[in-house]
C-alpha cells in the first residue's frame, strides 16, 4: 500500500493549485468553488483558504452531491440505493466562473453528473475542473484544468485520498496492486 | 464512479411503520433532508427516477397526499399515472386484485395506493411484482404521514427522543395515529393521547402511551401538540353529543395551547375542521407548522420513492 502523497506534499500541491488559479483567472470576484461530496468539499475549502492568503480575496465554497445524477442509478436494479447527501450552494452560480473540485478523476462519470447537476442551478460563465489526482482511464471526453498529481494506475488498483477532515490523516495511497 | 456507503430499506414495499426499524426511519429522514434542498433550486427536478413508471391508485378522496406524491414523483423525473376510482373500471365492478393485475400488465415500477379497507396494500403486495407504497389503508396505517410528521418535529426540535408529544382528537378512526404511535415509540418520544372515551381504541395500551380524557393534562408542558380530525365520514353511531360540545371539551383553543411549552409546535395532518378540533387562531397562529408539514411531505415522499427504487436485500434482478 504505497503512499504516493503525504501530508506535506499535499499541502504544497494545494498551494500550487491555488497559485495556478490566481494566475489563470484575472479578477477573482466572480469565481466560486464547488466541491463534489465527499472529499471534494474539504479540498475546495483548502483551496479557497490558500487563494485568500495569496490574493486577499475570499472565494465562496459550495458542496454538490451528485448521487441523484449518477448514470448507474437506474441500471443496477439489484443492490441498495447509494446514500443521498445534501447539496449546499449558498450563492447564485449565474454568470460566475465555477471551479469544480473533486479528489480523484477516473472514468469522468462523476464529473459528467456534476456538470449536469450544476447546470440545473443556473448558467455559469464557465466551469473549470480541479482534481487532486488524475489516475487516467477516462470513459468520457473530460479533461481537468488543474491537476495535483498525474498518477498512472492499472484498472484493478484503487486510489484512496484521505483527508484530515474526513479520515483523520492527509495522504494519497495506491491500493490493491501486487498484493 | 466512486463507491459510496450504501444503506437500504430491507423491504421491497412501504406498507406500514410497523415494518421499519428505527435505523430505517432515520435513513428516510436523512434522505428527505437532502431531497428538501431540491425544492429550493431554480430547476426543481433531478433525474434519479428517469424511466420509472409510478401508478397512483386512489380509492378514497385525497388532495394533499395524492398531489404530494405526484409532485415528489415529478421532481424525481418518474412518469406518473393517476387513477381515481370514480373514473376507473372499479365503478363497473372490477375487484382490487383484478385492477392491480391489469395495471401491472403495463409494467409500472411502483404503485402508490390509498384504500378504504385496512390491509388492502398488503393484499396488493402479495399479488403484484411492483413495489407498493401505502398512502393510507382504512383505519390501519398511513406511513408517509407519520414520516413527514417526524421529519417536521426533528426539523424544529432537532430530535424526537424524550419530547412530550400530545395527540388529541379522533383516535379511534385514525390511521395517522397508528402510524405515528408506532414511529414515535420507535424513536423514543413520550407520547400522550387524549380523546373522549368513545373515540379511544380498545388496544391503546399496547402502544405504551399515556391516555387521558382531559386535554389540559395532555397538552400541559408538551413540546408538540398534534390534532387529529374528527372523521365524521367513518363514524357509524354517535360518539359525542355535538360538534359544538366536542370543541368545548376537546378543541385546541389559544388558552389550552398556552399550557404547552412556550416553544410548542402545533401540528395537524389535514384536512382541518376549524372550530371542531382546532380553533382558527391556533391553526393560523405562530406555533402552527401545519403548512411546513405539507411542504415536508414532498421531501419525505421523494426519499421513500428513491430508497424503494433500488434493489431490496437478497432480491434477484
Amino acid at each position: 500500500m504505497p503512499v504516493v502523497m503525504d501530508a506535506a506534499r499535499m499541502a504544497r500541491t494545494i498551494a500550487r493549485i491555488a497559485h495556478e488559479i490566481v494566475e489563470r483567472n484575472r479578477g477573482l470576484e466572480d469565481l466560486a468553488l464547488v466541491g463534489v461530496r465527499t472529499r471534494g468539499v474539504p479540498i475546495a475549502r483548502r483551496i479557497s483558504k490558500a487563494v485568500e492568503e495569496i490574493a486577499g480575496t475570499a472565494v465562496p465554497v459550495g458542496s454538490l452531491d451528485i448521487t441523484l445524477y449518477r448514470d448507474d442509478l437506474m441500471r443496477h436494479t439489484v443492490g441498495p440505493q447509494p446514500v443521498v447527501r445534501r447539496t449546499d450552494i449558498p450563492f447564485s452560480i449565474d454568470d460566475r466562473r465555477i471551479l469544480l473540485v473533486d479528489d480523484v478523476l477516473y472514468t469522468g462519470r462523476t464529473v459528467r453528473a456534476a456538470l449536469d447537476a450544476l447546470i440545473d442551478f443556473g448558467r455559469p460563465r464557465g466551469i473549470q475542473l480541479v482534481v487532486l489526482v488524475d489516475r487516467g482511464h477516462r470513459e468520457l471526453p473530460i479533461k481537468p484544468d488543474y491537476v495535483g498529481k498525474n498518477l498512472p494506475t492499472a484498472p484493478h488498483e484503487s486510489v484512496q485520498v484521505r483527508l484530515v477532515e474526513t479520515d483523520g490523516i492527509d495522504e494519497v495511497a495506491l491500493e490493491g496492486g501486487d498484493a | 464512479m466512486t463507491t459510496q456507503a450504501a444503506a437500504a430499506l430491507h423491504g421491497k414495499h412501504l406498507l406500514g411503520i410497523a415494518d421499519l426499524t428505527a435505523g430505517e426511519i432515520l435513513l428516510i429522514l436523512d434522505t428527505a433532508d437532502a431531497m428538501k434542498e431540491v425544492a429550493a433550486r431554480p430547476i426543481k427536478k433531478v433525474p434519479a427516477l428517469r424511466g420509472k413508471t409510478i401508478v397512483n391508485l386512489f380509492y378514497e378522496p385525497s388532495t394533499r397526499t395524492r398531489t404530494s406524491f405526484e409532485v415528489a414523483e415529478k421532481r424525481l423525473s418518474a412518469d406518473t399515472l393517476n387513477i381515481a376510482v370514480s373514473t376507473s373500471s372499479v365503478v363497473k365492478g372490477e375487484t382490487l386484485v383484478d385492477t392491480a393485475l391489469n395495471l401491472e400488465a403495463m409494467a409500472p415500477d411502483m404503485i402508490v395506493m390509498r384504500h378504504a379497507s385496512s390491509g388492502a396494500c398488503h393484499l396488493l403486495a402479495r399479488v403484484c411484482k411492483s413495489r407498493i407504497i401505502n398512502a393510507g389503508d382504512g383505519m390501519h396505517e398511513h406511513p408517509t404521514q407519520a414520516l413527514l410528521d417526524a421529519y417536521t418535529i426533528r426539523e424544529r426540535k432537532g430530535r424526537l427522543a424524550g419530547l412530550k408529544v400530545a395527540i388529541v382528537g379522533d383516535l379511534l378512526h385514525s390511521r395517522v395515529l397508528r402510524s405515528n404511535l408506532l414511529l414515535l415509540g420507535k424513536l423514543g418520544a413520550d407520547v400522550w393521547v387524549c380523546a373522549p372515551p368513545t373515540l379511544v381504541p380498545a388496544d391503546i395500551d399496547r402502544f405504551g402511551v399515556t391516555a387521558t380524557h382531559r386535554i389540559d393534562e395532555a397538552v400541559a408542558g408538551a413540546d408538540v401538540v398534534m390534532m387529529l380530525r374528527i372523521q365524521l365520514e367513518r363514524m357509524q353511531g354517535n360518539f359525542f353529543p355535538s360538534l359544538r360540545e366536542y370543541f368545548a371539551v376537546f378543541g385546541l383553543t389559544p388558552e389550552r395551547a398556552a399550557l404547552a411549552k412556550s416553544d410548542v409546535i402545533i401540528m395537524h395532518p389535514g384536512p382541518m375542521n376549524r372550530g371542531v378540533e382546532i380553533a382558527s387562531e391556533v391553526a393560523d397562529g405562530p406555533y402552527s407548522v401545519i403548512l411546513d408539514q405539507v411542504a415536508n411531505g414532498v421531501a419525505v415522499r421523494m426519499a421513500v420513492l428513491y430508497l424503494l427504487s433500488g434493489g431490496a436485500e437478497g432480491e434477484e434482478s
